[in-house]
């Protein structure tokens, strides 16, 4: 029986992570060079992990698929990092980035570690300075903030817009040092397939050489898995195309719990989706929002050019519905109201599927230079892909799935229910409970890996007991066996169908009925229809060429056949929480007003799933208790 | 729209390749570059027939994982852009279209247009860093940095680690790839105190990974 203990330090708020540091156990310098650790993933969190594990002296072993670690799914975030510091003196602290990640959150996550987070968030500025971070300055020479996504406070730190690659590179080059010193040894272009549990303890991976095709088994004391989001499982994402599922899903299968898997954040500004052999969409900052307007026709099915509706006929539905907020609302709530109007037949552009982003006031009030200034790489980006100019005629932008809130259950030291199996960034679920902020999962990925894993995987390995285990262990020749076999498998189905048209059709299936909003017919029809095509796929996939070479279609394929599973406990999810909440919004459950309607009373807490073989998956409850700030309705209007 | 592309196939390291002529029917303008890659290797693919390997991750110009070779030119006929973000549009209906992996010394065919480019990450390790451990970082303000070297710095950071620059040049030099990176760091007050170090290592490296050296050819 699966057993969720979150560990939180007892007492103030204030004092549970000083308290908590002091009391874990530490690994002396001997011994720490006789200790192997395995780090799965090298964007910001498993990087910036890596390399601090490397420094502290043990010996770390880490992998990614890329064919370098900097090219992780990190280095494309843009808009920023938030942090507490308040430089600009407008009323932040960490009390206050607390508070608004927890709102933000929709109170669906644990209090103690998104204090953490808020308290941990200043010295990460400071290091990623440290690193060479050519962050944005003032004149003045000092470093520069801007207003992000669903806050009031200047708290975020950017660099222009490509805040993601210039704090990977960072964290790259902290883990080039250490590889240099032979503290890391990294293994690129290297996919983990499986895990190894001896005893309870997770002991190692069963990886795939990518190049050659070779099978292999690494052992190590603990292993970490830094390997990102599921976006990609809707098929079309704001996500980069490797981006997966594989790891954290077949952690669960031995053993991990998987926790609010249907809290996917669906971005409101990306740009919307044209033909079919689109291969993903694009995301258009957030910071956008800062000076764009969002608007529809008041009128449906307008076909008139946005430059003939003149401005009494023009709907500008956020400043509209959320006055205090306007078209910065969260992205949740923005997201679901461009559904509503589009729904409406109120929606721009081929399909109906867009609204505008209108700059004309900005233009007009500040000057092309200056909107150049602030987003002229976005505008130039818009236009490459649409054809068309946006100085001139507003953007069109349609939501699109981008972040996961859901990842594998950890505790306050974020460790899964694997002992030895650490989750860390965007892989685990801890932080920004059902909606995240703007800004907040830069933060968060180097928090756990440069601050907060360092420490708790310490007590862990001071503490447990461990027998030896190597690649001849009887548990790490199964896992190799499970993943070679799964391979064998893809390789022999016989189909003429290729994984991308399955993975397609899984998207669009999710997309309409575990998407931007959901209800339980949608739901039921989908978890009958998921493993009808799963089978389909077994049956009529085709995977050319062999095992034993580079094979990219084979990786793939293993990819949707992960999603082809995982997707229908992302559904069973959904399906138990009979509320609205943040980025999950169940149509039975909203006001009047369309506003969604949060169920404190029965479900105040973390679903965390177990996976049972042959049955569906068990439900177990880690309830979340509000101590410092009762739970309100979120209410941005 | 309809395109004939003449592709380089290699089935490995050290194999022979040569050019395999493809057609592409049924591309629309608004396909970018590897959408269009990708309708034709659906085909393949259906077919049982193994697809062109090339790659690609993020698809927004920011990774440095594509890397093509169009018509001679590393991500083709346009300035400032990666393969990713090439349109179909930027093409005449029924053009012939080369497409090649990057070709140096250092960069190993693996498949098809698919190169091997550890050496440039072997080239950051021999020194492109701040040796600076996690923790103790003093606060970020206490070094001012002005707006303009801050930005200057931020330009030369700007590099994705493609490589087009080596595959551009005649020696295959890695030395803009190498120039951006030293002078990001030494731009910036917590990189000075080791760049002299770093330029040397670095260089070294460059040389041992087999990348050509400059001849300042223009
Ligand atoms: C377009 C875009 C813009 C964004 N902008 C922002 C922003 O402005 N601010 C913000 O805070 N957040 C932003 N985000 C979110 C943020 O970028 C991500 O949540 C975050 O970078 C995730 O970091 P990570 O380290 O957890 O995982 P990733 O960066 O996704 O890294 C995953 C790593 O795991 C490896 N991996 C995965 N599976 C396997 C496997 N099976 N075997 C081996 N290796 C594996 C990969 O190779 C990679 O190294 C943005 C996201 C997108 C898509
Ligand atoms: S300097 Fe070279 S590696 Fe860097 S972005 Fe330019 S072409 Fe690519
Ligand atoms: S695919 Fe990332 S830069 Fe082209």
């Amino acid at each position: 029986m699966m057993k969720l203990d979150p560990k939180i330090p007892p007492g103030p708020l204030e004092t549970k992570w000083d308290r908590r540091r002091f009391s874990e156990k530490l690994v002396s310098p001997n011994n720490k060079r006789k200790i192997r650790v395995i780090v799965v993933g090298t964007g910001l969190a498993g990087a910036s992990a890596a390399s601090t594990l490397g420094q502290l002296g043990y010996q770390v072993e880490c992998f990614c698929f890329q064919d370098s670690p900097r090219r992780a799914h990190s280095i494309a975030a843009q808009g920023g990092i938030n942090a507490a510091k308040n430089y600009q003196d407008d009323g932040d602290s960490v009390g206050r980035l607390f508070y608004d990640t927890i709102k933000g959150g929709d109170f669906r996550s644990r209090e103690a570690n998104v204090y953490r987070l808020a308290q941990v968030s200043t010295q990460i500025i400071d290091q990623c300075v440290a690193l060479g971070i050519p962050f944005a300055r003032e004149y003045g020479g000092q470093l520069a903030n801007r207003s992000f996504g669903g806050v009031q406070v200047s708290r975020t730190f950017y660099c222009r817009g490509q805040t993601g690659q210039q704090l990977l590179l960072g964290a790259y080059s902290a883990l080039c040092w250490q590889i240099e010193r032979g503290q890391v040894t990294m293994r690129p272009r290297t996919e983990m397939l499986d895990l190894v549990v001896v005893d309870g303890q997770a002991r190692g991976i069963v990886v795939r050489d990518l190049v050659t095709g070779q099978m292999s088994t690494h052992t190590a004391h603990a292993v970490v898995l830094a390997t990102g989001g599921y976006s990609n499982v809707y098929y079309l994402s704001t996500n980069a195309s490797g981006s997966n599922v594989t790891a954290t899903y077949r952690a669960w299968k031995q053993g991990a719990a998987f926790a609010n898997p249907c809290f996917t954040q669906i971005h409101p500004t990306a740009i919307p989706p044209g033909d079919v052999h689109q291969a993903k969409l694009t995301l258009m900052s957030e910071s956008l929002r800062n000076d764009g307007r969002l608007w529809v026709p008041k009128m449906a099915r307008d076909h008139r050019p946005p430059e003939d509706i003149p401005a009494a006929e023009r709907d500008y539905f956020l400043e509209r519905r959320y006055p205090r907020f306007g078209n910065l609302t969260p992205r949740d709530l923005a997201s679901r109201a461009v559904k509503a109007v589009c729904d409406e037949g109120r929606g721009v552009g081929p399909g109906g599927h867009g609204v505008y982003l209108d700059f004309a006031d900005v233009l007009h009030q500040e000057g092309l230079d200056v909107v150049r200034e602030r987003y002229g790489n976005l505008f130039e980006m818009y236009q490459r892909i649409t054809g068309e100019d946006a100085y001139h005629a507003p953007m069109r932008i349609y939501p699109a799935p981008h972040y996961t809130m859901g990842g594998l259950w950890v505790d306050y030291n974020l460790m899964s229910t694997i002992p030895g199996l650490f989750v860390i960034g965007e892989a685990n679920f801890a932080d920004h409970g059902a909606n995240r902020l703007g800004a907040s999962s830069l933060m968060q990925g180097l928090a756990d890996g440069y601050f907060i894993l360092p420490y708790t995987i310490g007590h862990y390995l001071a503490t447990a007991k461990f027998t030896p285990v190597g690649e001849d262990h009887q548990k790490s020749r199964a896992a190799l066996q499970r993943a070679t076999a799964r391979i064998s498998r893809l390789l022999n189905s016989k189909g003429c169908r290729t994984a991308a048209s399955f993975h397609r059709e899984l998207g669009q299936l999710l997309w309409n009925h575990c998407g931007m909003s959901r209800n339980e017919e949608g739901l039921k029809l989908a978890l009958t229809s998921i493993p009808a095509l799963r089978e389909e796929f077994w049956r009529g996939v085709m995977v050319p060429g062999s095992g034993e070479a580079f094979n990219q279609e084979l990786e793939y394929a293993g990819r949707v056949a992960d999603y082809l599973e995982f997707a229908e406990l992302l559904c069973h999810d959904a399906l138990h929480r009979e509320e609205s909440c943040g980025a999950h919004f169940r149509e039975e459950y909203q006001t009047d007003a369309g506003e969604p309607q949060r169920d404190d009373s029965r479900f105040a807490h973390v679903a965390a799933w177990e996976y049972r073989e042959g049955a569906s998956p068990a439900l177990h409850k880690e309830p979340l208790l509000f101590e410092f700030v009762p739970p309100t309705t979120r209410s941005y209007q | 729209m309809k395109f004939t592309l003449n592709i380089w196939r290699q089935k490995g390291p050290g194999e022979k390749g040569r050019f395999v002529t493809y057609e592409a029917g049924d591309v629309s303008s608004g396909m970018s570059f590897l959408e269009m890659l990708d309708s034709v290797n659906q085909g393949l693919i259906a077919k049982g027939e193994e697809p062109v390997a090339f790659e690609q991750d993020c698809r927004e110009g920011i990774c440095g994982s594509c890397s093509l070779v169009i018509n001679g030119i590393p991500h083709g006929p346009d300035r400032g852009i990666t393969t990713c973000q090439l349109y179909m549009r930027r093409f005449p209906d029924g053009a012939v279209i080369r497409i090649e992996p990057w070709r140096a010394r250092a960069f190993p065919i693996i498949k098809d247009l698919v190169v091997d480019r550890r050496a440039l990450d072997r080239v950051m390790q021999a020194g492109g860093y701040i040796s600076v451990n996690t923790g103790g970082a003093v606060d970020g303000n206490v070094l001012l940095v002005s707006k303009d070297q801050a930005e200057t710095a931020m330009d030369a950071a700007s590099c994705i680690g493609c490589g087009a620059c080596v595959a551009a040049c005649k020696n295959a030099s890695a030395m803009l790839f190498v120039a951006a990176k030293v002078s990001h760091l030494a731009l910036l007050p917590q990189g000075k105190p080791e760049r002299t170090r770093r330029v040397r290592a670095m260089l070294e490296a460059m040389d041992r990974e087999g990348f050509g050296s400059c001849g300042n050819h223009r």
